[in-house]
């Protein structure tokens, strides 16, 4: 009875804060309703490396390639197979989590360096591999059109608040699902890995196997954020997936708490944050171009290693310190 | 010169290993320290050495203290620890081995000089100092480190369980040949040892460790006589 | 025939520059433990040093010599300062096995920035010190050129260099000695924090060298050298990572592999190709295929 209704009680509180943020949606400009759909996208991605990393204990520094496969996966439904965006999106997951799937079956048997090392060579080789096929429309990229809101909607109804509820929808629903996922059985499998492989082994959980899936889960998450943010930019390309992304991505999971979900909106914040705080300093200081592009980049690393220094736990661990 | 150990407390984990434990080595005498497994014997020889952190109380030898000093300072400075089981580098030769404690050493005539002699106590080595030394056997491998021990011309020997391991007939030629060295040179000698018999009968004083504690200090001799002592760890 | 000797040749080149950073990868591995994912970042950050002196002296050798100088003491300067004291400060919990990995990721990033801030983001050229059109044999003009033997030399010198180093003097044993076993190192009273950090200038040299042997024939710029450092960890782990020659080989494996199948197949798979073989490796033998122990060392 009491697992029934804690499950309830989540369900509650994602309705509660899916209209909360339906709510903030209305009231605020065009430019909020950007950046809040880049900060769902982003907290969703940041959600599949938490289950990854932070629940079975596998680093991959590879999660920009997965988004990309989601992306062009959802591209090319929309362009070639003609389907509609939201059926692009369900299928970039899915092909995503299927190659996600092939991966984690070869990265059960790795564990730490390896991995990493691993997962950044694919990163790193995704985009010369996406601008040498032309079906993937090479260095240009190909388009990615959500369409118009639903006519319905009125007229007042932006293309901005429609990207706002699409990817908060998305985001939302996913990370319920996954919410619901950490806190089952698959959650405590996962928890084990990450802790004491032997020991799970010796309980008889069959360790290839649920790494493998876990990083299935984890892809086809990170794909669906991989469609979200090219619904937002309009177009995939190889530029859209830099190793800077998986950096990015680790450092929003870490600074927010690697080990629990609950901090990924915080994390995604932070990620559309730096950018714009960059931007900030970098026209008060009056640097150079130079400057100002790599600050974010700078901005990013300098916070993952402090993060991984002084708050490996969250920034909970900060505050409980204090005390 | 003589090692001194005042109330000294390790700490492993959350285990005490080593409580409140005081005893004295005179120079140029051998002592053993015996005790059953998991008496914290390896621990203490490990604070001497510099390998680990102590909680509190004093080690001090020759007068200075010898607490969280790193090991390689330690080392120079003429304690040389030969630990238990993995003290030889299997994938380096013997000669590379042998080379190791001499390295840093500035009178290279005198490291050739005790290196001949190292040799000479151990000529097996003098065969195989081509050799990788993970092909050597148990009993050559223990004279292979403590004869690198010896390269360093340390003034204290801490030794941790030489006879692990090896065959009796082997294990007396060791343990006569650490008695030996005694002499030869010039030596300060601590033999950690489970091998009770073995090592009393060599040694100047024993001291008896049990989960930490130290239960009985004095002569070997009077150690070996001892009903109690006979009874807990000589077996007989 | 000239298809095949040309490509062999080529495929010696490329494998020459992937052998010195998995060298240098090796080399911070075994005495550290850690994979430096910043190294792509020093070989970098060595090769606009040596970029730029290469510019003021109007010598692409004083650069080369600039950038093998500053590569050794970056190396130890981040092994000294950056790498000892995060060691220091994480002991226990479940982070100490990613911390070490997200640091020198960290690392690199913050490397890549401040070349952005030094020398911002656009893609600058290095010229070759010598010719880069192909000789011509018999009339016809072969994809191997001065430059490329240039490059074979100047990796076959550093690596008999190094291998002397290792086997035959006195600080070779100690760095040896430091990576198979830091506890007995210590004992014999071999200051092994010291060794460490040399073996990190030494990577850092060797990384400056493959910097400024590789950007000569692409571009520079912060992300320049992030290709060579997946083929120099392919080839680390094909070699197995305890090993300089199973480095070496390990990057002949990996050059070979993918220049044939550039040559013969299609440019297109080069980057397939190796991750192919990396994958094929780890799942079969982990250890690498020239690794004398048992397994990896985690």
């Amino acid at each position: 009875m009491h697992k029934i209704s804690a499950n309830r009680k989540r369900l509650l509180a994602f309705i509660l804060l899916g209209w909360a943020l339906l709510f903030i949606g209305d009231r605020v400009g065009e430019l909020q309703q950007y950046q809040g759909a880049f900060v769902a996208m982003y907290a969703l991605a940041i959600a599949s490396i938490i289950l990854l990393t932070g629940y079975s204990g596998q680093l991959s520094l590879g999660h920009s390639a997965l988004m990309a496969v989601g992306a062009y996966a959802g591209a090319l439904s929309i362009n070639n197979l003609k389907l509609h965006p939201v059926i692009a999106l369900i299928i970039a997951a899915l092909v995503a989590g299927i190659f996600g799937l092939i991966l984690g079956i070869a990265a059960a048997r790795l564990s730490g360096p390896y991995l990493a090392g691993t997962t950044l060579a694919l990163a790193i080789s995704l985009p010369t591999i996406a601008n040498q096929f032309t079906i993937l429309g090479g260095e240009q990229g190909i388009l990615f059109d959500i369409g118009t809101p639903p006519t319905r909607f009125g007229e007042e109804f932006s293309q901005y608040k429609w990207f706002f509820w699409v990817s908060s929808l998305a985001a939302l629903i996913m990370i319920w699902l996954l919410s619901n996922l950490v806190h089952s059985k698959y959650g405590r499998v996962f928890r084990a890995l990450r802790d004491n492989q032997t020991a799970a082994q010796l309980a008889g959980i069959n360790v290839g196997r649920q790494k493998a899936v876990a990083f299935a889960v984890s892809s086809g998450v990170a794909g669906l954020a991989g469609g979200l943010l090219v619904m937002l930019i309009s177009g995939v390309s190889p530029s859209a997936f830099p190793l800077s992304l998986s950096f990015s991505l680790l450092t929003g999971a870490v600074v927010t708490g690697v080990y629990d979900l609950k901090g990924v909106m915080l994390g995604g914040l932070v990620l559309v944050a730096i950018p714009e705080i960059a931007d900030s300093i970098g026209s008060r200081v009056g640097g150079s171009d130079g400057f100002t592009m790599a600050l974010p980049g700078f901005l990013v690393s300098a916070l993952l290693i402090l993060a991984v220094l002084f708050t490996p736990n969250g920034p909970g661990q900060l505050l409980k310190k204090k005390m | 010169m003589s090692l001194v150990v005042e109330n000294l407390t390790i700490d492993h984990g959350a285990i005490r290993a080593i409580d409140n434990v005081s005893f004295t080595v005179a120079t140029g005498q051998l002592a053993a320290v015996i005790g059953a497994n998991g008496a914290g014997k390896t621990t203490l020889l490990r604070t001497l050495s510099g390998l680990k952190e102590s909680k509190s109380g004093n080690a001090t030898w020759n007068g200075k203290s010898i607490l969280g000093v790193r090991p390689e300072d330690l080392a120079r400075s003429g304690i040389m620890h030969v630990s238990d089981g993995k003290s030889v580098i299997a994938e380096l030769s013997v000669k590379e081995n042998l080379a190791l404690a001499g390295l840093w050493r500035k009178d290279k005539k005198d490291v050739a000089a005790v290196t001949a002699e190292v040799v000479d106590l151990f000529p097996v080595l003098g065969q195989r100092m081509s050799q990788a030394s993970g092909s050597l056997s148990g009993g050559e491998r223990q004279m292979l480190a403590i004869g690198r021990a010896l390269i360093a011309r340390p003034k204290l020997l801490l030794l941790d369980e030489p006879s692990l391991g090896l065959a009796p007939l082997i294990i007396e030629q060791i343990f006569q040949t650490i008695k030996s060295l005694v002499a030869k040179m010039d030596l300060t000698v601590v033999l950690v040892e489970q091998n009770a018999m073995g090592a009393l009968k060599i040694a100047d004083e024993g001291i008896v460790l049990n989960l930490g504690s130290v239960v009985a200090v004095d002569s070997a001799q009077t150690l070996l006589n001892d009903p109690a002592v006979r009874a807990a760890y000589l077996g007989f | 025939m000239l298809q095949f000797i040309t490509a062999i040749l080529t495929s010696l080149s490329a494998g020459a520059i992937y052998a010195l950073m998995s060298t240098a990868l090796v080399l911070v591995w075994r005495s550290t433990r850690v994979i430096n994912f910043a190294q792509a970042g020093q070989a970098v950050l060595t090769t606009y040093i040596g970029y730029e002196i290469t510019i003021r002296t109007g010598s692409y050798w004083y650069g080369l010599i600039a950038a093998i100088l500053s590569g050794a003491l970056i190396g130890a300067i981040i092994d000294r300062f950056f790498m000892r004291p995060i060691f220091k400060r994480i002991k226990s919990g479940p982070i100490v096995m990613i911390a070490p990995v997200v640091a020198t990721l960290g690392l690199l990033g913050i490397i890549q920035a401040i070349i952005g801030f030094i020398w911002g983001l656009n893609y600058q050229t290095l010229a070759a010190p010598v010719s880069t059109d192909g000789y011509k044999i018999a009339n016809t003009v072969i994809a191997f050129s001065p430059y490329n033997l240039m490059v074979l030399l100047s990796v076959t010198i550093t690596m008999v260099l190094l291998t002397v180093l290792f086997q035959k003097t006195n600080i070779g044993l100690a760095l040896r000695a430091s990576a198979y076993s830091p506890e007995i190192a210590k004992l014999s009273g071999i200051k092994v924090d010291a060794v460490r950090t040399l073996g990190w200038a030494i990577a850092g040299a060797a990384s400056g060298l493959a910097g400024m042997l590789y950007i000569p024939n692409s571009y520079l710029y912060p992300n320049g050298m992030d290709v060579l450092l997946v083929f120099g960890f392919i080839a680390a782990v094909i070699g197995g990572l305890d090993s300089l020659f199973g480095a070496v080989a390990g990057a002949m494996i990996l050059g070979f592999a993918i220049n044939f199948v550039a040559t013969y197949i299609s440019y297109k798979l080069v980057f397939p190709t190796a991750f192919v073989i990396l994958i094929l490796v780890l799942l079969v033998k982990p250890g690498g295929l020239f690794s004398s122990s048992k397994g990896r060392k985690d």
